[in-house]
């Protein structure tokens, strides 16, 4: 469980980004952090691991105070999967870069054996085991750093910005495979502020701008809140503008999903959905 | 660190930020070399007075301060290697006058060094490499320079975000013996190698796509112009360096107490 | 305006680097057929001359931004072409006005957000008046307001420049309402070329997988189901006016 309580965070050159933010996030829970560039989404996730430690306030890790452990020992629990893979790949070959940490968290060479093969069948870089990381693509990149940090099996893993520079179909397996984690009783917590690909996940939302929570709860309530949205200077999902300048003929204003709002409109269009 | 925060140019309104980048030169030149020349105590007191009233004209005293203070640690290696040399080669005697000696020498490392300081501090990247340019360095040299500056904000950042990803895959930094930590960079550099092999592709490519050579002769949007102030602060360093060099060279110093 | 899109690896980024020579010249490697731009023909000319014609934003903000002001980036290319002093001034001031940085013309790149980094960088393109903007994926790094923005200032300048315009994008939700023909490809060939609402609602486009706007989707739904339409649906604005005229009846 990790508890932020009433955390400041100024850079050191002064800038402040973030003002006063408490929130919890509970074991196997599924959450987006969104908010416009600069919101302070990125920092905040930087601090459940401990690579930043607060100004004022304080973060705990299932009790105890990220300024009692390193980075390195944090991150055993807490997976950061960084939004550059570039920023991580290094080895000759796939299979080090993933054994990688494993080594470094004191696994043993059998063990480290095991979990490679398992992540790489996991995530469809089997077949690039022995490759280069280098010669891989932008987005086979992104999946051997988040195979790397899958390896060792932290509790909570964090995506900085998955979906970026992905195209349709990455996002789709992206999304899949996202909500597989959880349901493997591994809390998820995306940046991110592609706000559709939030809207098919559904997750838990918290809402940032300049340096504040604004906004937490339900996808549903969340994305389809108008004034929160606006204020937060996020783009609502398409669906929910469809309903929102349809409402007036008694469609309801909180509806994220395609195929729920296709089954509402359906009425609407006289379509007939047979039996 | 805090010896390069006075090597950093800052933006501020003031007389000595508008003299040509080529004339501050100068002047850092005239006070070096007048620093070298003269080892007496007194004269090169007079030489660091000189430069304060510049300092707070151009505003950056507190930058010039800060890295006075960085700088300081090695201006007390200088004291204490000179006087521990002097010491053992003069019959480990230790005289009024080889410590006066000892901290005059220190006294000059700060004396040279801020002199320089006031250059950089007042002198934007972009001023200099204008400068260079006009003084007919080929433009390829200026643009390396120039390009350089710009990226080292950025490769810092970047250096500081490949610490953290790796770092949050259990890299323990600051831990083990001197071998095990130099082995534990390679996860750093190799990104960070790679990293800028990347960027400068793309930033070729940039250049490429911006019509870069051309033409063989570039213009410039902006031009460097000597103004009145320029050619009088010129003239007065000349005049300085003149009389001091005469002073020194021709004029007895045993009037005055030295070692 | 072109929309060029398609799945990772479709080959558009690399289409697009031979419109200003890149490919052959850059980047090496073997060009069968040619690509003529503005009577130009691609191999035959080197990137800087076609540069003159052909103005190119890139995907990362931070890499094509080399000086330490923006006045003095945008003035870059013009240096580069050797033009005269007070021609370079009023051009520099009109790229300026036309992107809306005029505020921002002493600031280091580093200190501004990447929405208006890439705004500089259009701003460069545009001091070279080339005839024709290709733009690779400039909003990837940017968060949809910033993008929607950046959409914004490339439909004004392609509608009163008439800059043709190439646009390399993923974000078709965004899009589909400003440009005038959209180009698929897959697997190095080009699939689908027509007006938005065309190829937007076509079948084979559809299996490709490319990220259709929802509308799009809804309105295929109905018309799987037999519902007509006048035609194809590729904005919010429209489904909401074709429900209501159904509600109506």
């Amino acid at each position: 469980m990790i508890e932020v309580k009433d955390v400041y965070y100024s850079y050191p050159s002064g800038i402040e980004a973030l003002s006063g933010v408490t929130v919890t996030i509970c074991d196997r829970e599924f959450v987006a952090i969104m908010g416009e560039n600069g919101a302070g989404k990125s920092t905040l996730v930087k601090h459940f691991n401990g690579i930043l430690k607060p100004s004022k306030g304080q973060v705990t890790v299932d009790g105890v105070a990220t300024t009692k452990e390193s980075v390195a020992q944090l991150s055993r629990n807490v997976g950061l999967v960084f939004q550059n893979p570039d920023h991580q790949l290094f080895s000759e070959t796939v299979e080090e870069e993933v054994a990688f940490g494993l080594r470094n968290f004191g696994y043993r060479d059998k063990e480290i054996d095991e979990r490679t093969t398992r992540v790489l069948d996991l995530l469809d870089l089997a077949k690039y085991r022995k490759a280069s990381p280098f010669i891989l693509s932008g987005g086979e990149r992104k999946r051997v750093a988040l195979a790397s940090v899958l390896a060792w099996d932290p509790k909570v893993v964090v995506l900085d910005e998955p979906t970026v520079g992905q195209d349709y179909r990455q996002k789709e397996r992206l999304r899949q495979f996202v909500l597989k984690l959880n349901e493997e009783d591994r809390s998820v917590v995306m940046v991110t502020h592609d706000v559709e690909f939030v809207a098919d996940c559904s997750p838990r939302v918290i809402v940032m701008s300049h340096g504040r929570i604004v906004g937490d709860g339900d996808a549903d309530d969340i994305l389809t809140d108008e004034a929160l949205l606006t204020k937060a200077s996020v783009l609502p999902p398409q669906v929910t503008q469809l309903l929102w300048q349809l409402s007036d003929l008694g469609l309801p204003r909180n509806v994220l999903d395609l195929n729920k709002a296709k089954k509402l409109l359906d009425n609407v269009m006289g379509v007939r959905t047979g039996g | 660190m805090k010896v390069f925060e006075g090597l950093k140019f800052r933006r501020r309104e003031t007389a000595i930020h508008r003299l040509d980048p080529r004339t501050k030169f100068v002047v850092s030149i005239v006070i070096f070399t007048l620093a070298l020349v003269f080892t007496e105590l007194p004269f090169l007191f007079l030489l660091f007075m000189g430069q304060l009233p510049l300092i707070y004209s151009a505003k950056v005293h507190r930058e010039w301060g800060r890295s006075v203070r960085g700088g300081l640690t090695l201006t007390i290696i200088i004291f204490a290697t000179n006087l521990l040399v002097g010491y053992f080669s003069n019959g480990m005697v230790i005289t009024e006058g080889l410590v006066l000696y000892s901290f005059s020498l220190a006294f000059r490392f700060i004396v040279l060094m801020s002199s320089f300081s006031i250059f950089f501090l007042t002198t934007s990247p972009d001023d200099l490499s204008l400068a260079l340019q006009q003084s007919h360095i080929p433009y390829e040299f200026c643009f390396a320079f120039t390009t350089a500056i710009r990226f080292v904000p950025v490769l810092a950042n970047e250096a500081q975000t490949i610490m953290d990803a790796q770092k949050s895959r259990g890299l323990e930094l600051e831990k083990g013996n001197f071998l095990k930590r130099i082995r534990n960079f390679i996860p750093i550099l190799i990104p960070l190698i790679v990293g800028a092999i990347r960027r400068s592709l793309e930033l070729a490519e940039a250049m490429e796509s911006r019509a870069f050579g051309a033409k063989k002769e570039r213009t410039s949007l902006y031009l460097l112009r000597m103004r009145m102030s320029d050619w009088g602060a010129l003239a007065a360093s000349g005049l300085v360096l003149a009389s001091a060099l005469y002073i020194r060279y021709f004029v007895g110093l045993s009037r005055l107490p030295l070692t | 305006m072109v929309v060029l899109t398609g799945p990772s690896g479709c080959g558009k980024t690399t289409l697009c680097r031979c419109f200003n020579g890149l490919i052959p010249n850059f980047y090496g490697g073997e060009l069968l057929g040619d690509l003529v731009v503005h009577d130009l023909s691609v191999k035959e000319h080197p990137t800087s001359e076609l540069s003159q014609h052909v103005g190119f934003v890139f995907q990362n903000p931070e890499n094509q931004l080399f000086a330490l002001s923006v006045e003095k980036d945008i003035a870059f290319g013009l240096e580069n072409l050797a033009i005269p002093r007070d021609e370079m001034r009023r051009r520099v001031d009109w790229a300026m006005d036309m992107v809306g940085i005029r505020s921002l013309k002493d600031q280091a790149p580093y200190e501004l957000s990447g929405g208006q980094q890439q705004r500089v960088a259009i701003a460069c393109v545009l001091a070279m008046q080339p005839d024709l903007m290709v733009l690779d994926e400039p909003t990837s790094f940017l968060d949809p307001v910033a993008a929607k923005n950046l959409f914004e200032v490339i439909s004004k300048l392609n509608k009163e420049l008439g800059l043709t315009t190439i646009l390399v994008e993923h974000r078709l939700d965004l899009l589909s309402t400003y440009s005038t023909r959209i180009i698929v490809m897959d697997k190095g060939k080009i699939v689908s070329d027509g007006a938005p609402r065309d190829v937007l609602a076509s079948n084979d486009v559809e299996a490709l997988g490319i990220g259709l706007p929802k509308v799009t989707r809804l309105y295929r739904m109905f018309s799987e189901q037999g519902l007509t339409f006048d035609r194809p649906i590729i904005s919010v604005d429209e489904l909401v006016q074709e429900i209501r005229r159904r509600a109506a009846k």
